[in-house]
Formats: C-alpha cells, structure tokens, sequence
C-alpha cells in the first residue's frame, strides 16, 4: 500500500518533469536549427557588412547585398515609438483600474483591455491599413499612410495590454500597510500613488514595459501590414519602414530553400532572437533584483 | 455460382476502394497561379470524383523546394527554376521538369484617380530605380511618387526585375508587399502610388497603365507586342505518372485546361 502511493508519486513527479522538459527541448531544437540555417551566410558576407550594410538586395544576380542596418533600425523604431505610445496609456490604465476605480467601473474596463489582447494581430493589421492608411494620407497629407508611425500606433494597441495587466499585478501585490500608513500619515489619496504605491511596484512596472517592448520587436503581422516596407532609414516618423519580422515573413516563403538568400533571413532571425532574447534578460534581471518581499525592503 | 460472383465482386470492390481512395495529388506553388490552378482543379475534380487534391500556394520558392523534397506532386512556379535548384533534384534522383501552362501579363497600376495613363518602359524603369520621383515629370500632378513592389523573392517581383529593370535594383525607398492582394490593396488606397501586378488580378479598383502604348492584356502578351510578359509553370518530379499524369494532358488540353487559363487573365500557350 505504501509502496503503491510512493510509485504513484513519483509516477506522477516525473511526468510533470518531462512536460517541463519538453518545452525546453522545443526551444532548444529551434535555436540550434535556426544557428545552423544562418550562419553560414557569414561564409558569403562578413558579420559587420551583415550587421551595417545599409543595402538588402539578396536576390540581385550580379551583386547580392545582405545589409540589414536599416531594418534593425527600423524594427528599433517602430519599437521605441510604440513604447512611447503604450507606456504611458498601459501604466495609467493599470494605476487607474487598480487604485482608482470603483468597483463596478472595474468590471467593465479590465475586460475590454483584456479583449483588446484577444484581438488576432492580422485584425490589427487590417484595421490600420484600411482605416487607419487613408486617414493618414488624407487628414494629414503623408505620402504614404503605411509607416512608421501607423505601425506604431497598431503595435501600441497590442502592447497596452501586456503592459496594463502586468503593472496592475505589480501594483495590486504592493502591501495594503505601506498605502494605509501613507494615508495614515496624512498624505493625500494622489501622493500616495505618486510617492508610494508607483515607486514600490516599480519593479513591476519595469518588467511590464519590457515584456510590452519585447512583444512590440517581435509583433510580424502588424507590421508586415502597415510598415510599408520600404528597406531604408526613416527621416521621420511619416516615413515607410521594414522592420526585421516583416522582411523574414514577406520573404521566407519564396526564398530557394538553403540559398544565400534562405540563409540571410535566418540570420536575420537570430539578430532578432538576439533582441527579445536581452529584453527578456533585462525584464528577468530587473523582477529578480527589486523583487518586493515585504514592506520593509520599500 | 452466383454466390461465387458476389464473394469476387467484394473482394475485387475491397482491393479498389482503398487503391482509388488513395489515389490523392498534393499542389504547391506561386500564388499568380494559383486562381487559374484552383479552377482547374475545381473542373477536374468535376469530372473525377474518384481523385481527392489539394492545392496551396506557398510561392514559387516553398512550390519548387516542395518538388525537390517530394512532399508535393506538382508545383506553380511563375519563375524558371534556378541552374541550382536543378541541379539539387538531379542529385535526389528526381530530376524536375518544368512545363509553360501559360502566358501572364504583368500590369502597372496606378490609383484610379491618377491621370497618367501611358508610361514608357525607360520612365518606369526610371520610376523604380529613384530616378524620376516626382508625377509632373511623367505627365501628372506635382506629387511624390509612391513605389510600391513586391518581395525581393517573389516570381512576379524577378520577372519585373528582369523585363523591365534590366536587373537593375529597385531603389530601397520603395514599399514591398508580400502579395498580388495587398499591392492592389494599397494601390486602390493611395492616389499617388505605382504598382505592377498579373493581369488576372488587376480589377475596378485600380487603372491599369499602357506600356510604349499599348495596353497589357492576353492578347497583347501572345502576340509579343506587349513588352511585359513572361510565362508561368507547373513542376513535377520525373515525367509525370499515372493519375498525374492525366491531369497534366488536363491542363495542357486547348478545350480544357488551357481554356480555363484564357478564362482566367492569362493566355494560354496552346491554342
């Protein structure tokens, strides 16, 4: 009998161990499959000429040229603009709907910023392209009204989300004793946001923005829609850009398999994976060190 | 006897059911050839019940590598298969064999509300390399002009290269969509934007654009006057086999398969 319980757990211990493992092994089959693909283009280009070349034109036959400093640029863009627009809306949001809102105004907000997570990223897309495009080039006499800006705007709303549902965890889990001494002590309902609850779930907040920018550097469909496309550096924020997911999706499909080309575009993944690879590392760092065990590492 | 009869009759329905269910061909390829495989497809199964296929477009590039693999029985290429590229299913034993179907036109677009209507080979060729980048210099309003291109890897995108540009690269300013859809999407939203695209996939929403004078259309392109024009493909693994084989006399048939390509926007290579 006791034989029999023990047996079961250990049954039980590994098999969720190699579910945890299976996970691991996924990742790690797919970043050692991705390195194999792309390295060897670094036998037809150096990695500076890769990484600085200002000129992607991987299928011209005379004289293939694999820079993608404009599409790093461009995906640096998009994701530091987007940041621009989400920060402050995904923050407020989260400080509004986890400190100032009553409860009934709760109910029907936080589901309709979760739902605006739901949303599929290609409705996003399409949404900025068809409404969003003209409106630009209309209203605002842009050129084009696939750019820089439009994709920002479309990956700000995919972002908002993260960041508000993250930071709202950050800022619900600061203890109640810190905001009832701060009261306690006189201060107003606002300076207790402003000096004390903000700062404590500070750590919080980092983690959401960077997950909310990681999310934004490796968004494809959106800005496969609305970036416009167009390999070069961006004059200002009207201006058409290709960020690296857009040219590997426009592009993989019809790349000869194991060309240089082929290869090129998984080198251009492994710079994005490189990316989202330090954000998340950053976003890692930064919950471990500030990590908030009680009210009295405040 | 009679029983005999029935046993045989079972046994002879029990070893072909599943030889005819199994009968299946798998299709990859470009997405231009795509609409006109997909009537084809529709027609033959119309008049085969028996055959299950399945048609995909993946591009030319995942058609090709698809043959070369052999997880694919016939591929749409709307490009020539690289030297490397046959060289690589010669060395898997299976070399591929591609075949013209047809004869596309491709298309400069411009937004409806564009008054040019003409271009000359040299000013599009000046368009798209960012030489001439203003409407006024080619006979319309004083706008930038907005470049818009497919995907360095797209078969439409190299036959553009090729034809027009004389190799020569597009400039890196203009706007690369991933498909025929989404370059006339754009078109048909933006008043000052050039576009190419097949001429099966031109419609009301944008105005298609003269080239030397003449207008792109399959009769044009067969006769050779127009100078936009080159040929689409399918692939197979080896001299086609079998219920494959049939489908490909389908398709190369004038009444059939090739007057399903007329059909189509595209001209067809038998008459």
């Amino acid at each position: 009998m006791r034989f029999d319980r023990k047996a079961k757990d250990n049954l039980a211990k590994y098999f969720f161990l190699c579910t945890a493992l299976f996970s691991i092994l996924a990742l790690a089959l797919i970043t050692i499959y991705l390195f194999m693909e792309g390295l060897p283009i670094f036998k037809v280009t150096s990695v500076t000429d890769f990484v600085f070349g200002q000129y992607w034109y991987p299928t011209n036959e005379a004289n293939p040229e694999f820079g993608i400093s404009t599409l790093i640029v461009a995906s640096l863009a998009v994701t530091i603009l987007s940041s621009c627009l989400a920060i402050p809306l995904g923050v407020m949001t989260a400080i509004y709907l986890s400190e100032i809102a009553t409860h009934n105004m709760r109910q029907i907000v936080k589901p309709v910023v979760e739902l605006l997570a739901s949303l599929p990223s290609v409705v996003i897309g399409f949404f900025g392209m068809v409404v969003v495009a003209p409106f630009l080039q209309d209203v605002m006499d842009v050129p084009v009204g696939l750019n820089l800006f439009n994709a920002s705007l479309m990956l700000a709303f995919m972002s908002v989300p993260t960041i508000c549902s993250v930071s709202e965890d950050a800022i619900y889990s600061v203890p109640r004793e810190l905001k009832e001494a701060s009261l306690a002590l006189g201060a107003t309902h606002w300076e207790t946001i402003r000096k004390v609850i903000v700062p404590a779930s500070l750590s919080g907040i980092s983690t959401a923005v960077i997950l909310g920018m990681s999310r934004a550097i490796g968004e494809t469909m959106v800005v496969l829609m609305v970036a416009g496309g167009a390999a070069m550096f961006p004059n200002s924020i009207f201006s058409p850009v290709r960020p690296m997911p857009a040219s590997i999706a426009a592009e993989m499909a019809e790349a000869p398999f194991r060309s240089n080309h082929y290869r090129a575009l998984f080198a251009t993944g492994i710079v994005l994976f490189l990316f989202t690879l330090v954000f998340n590392i950053i976003a890692q760092h930064i919950s471990e060190k500030h990590k908030q065990t009680g009210a009295a590492t405040l | 006897m009679k029983k005999l009869a029935l046993i045989t009759a079972v046994l002879v329905l029990a070893l072909a059911l599943p030889a005819m269910a199994e009968t299946e061909i798998k299709i990859d390829g470009s997405t231009t050839v795509l609409p006109i495989m997909q009537k084809m497809v529709e027609a033959y199964m119309k008049e085969n019940p028996a055959i299950k296929m399945t048609v995909s477009g993946g591009g030319s590039g995942n058609g090709i590598k698809a043959i070369l693999d052999g997880t694919t029985d016939l591929a749409m290429s709307s490009r020539k298969m690289e030297e490397k590229e046959l060289d690589m299913a010669k060395e898997k034993g299976a070399p591929a064999m591609p075949m013209a179907i047809a004869i596309d036109a491709l298309v400069p677009i411009v937004n409806p509300a564009n008054p040019v209507a003409n271009l000359t080979i040299e000013q599009l060729r000046g368009i798209y390399t960012g030489k001439i980048t203003n409407w006024k210099e080619v006979g319309g309003e004083d706008k930038q002009i907005v470049v818009i291109s497919r995907d360095t890897s797209s078969g439409t995108y190299e036959a553009w290269s090729e034809l027009v540009l004389n190799k020569e690269k597009v400039f890196p300013g203009a706007l690369l969509q991933a498909s025929s859809g989404a370059v006339k999407e754009v078109v048909s939203k933006n008043k000052f934007a050039i576009a190419y695209d097949g001429y099966g996939y031109v419609d009301k929403s944008v105005k298609a654009v003269s080239v030397n004078g003449i207008a792109g259309n399959p009769d044009t392109a067969s006769n050779g006057t127009y100078p936009v024009s080159r040929n689409l493909f399918v692939i197979t693994r080896g001299a086609p086999q079998g219920e494959l084989a049939k489908f490909v006399d389908y398709i190369m048939n004038p009444a059939k398969g090739q007057k399903i390509v007329g059909e189509n926007g595209a001209m067809p290579v038998k008459k």
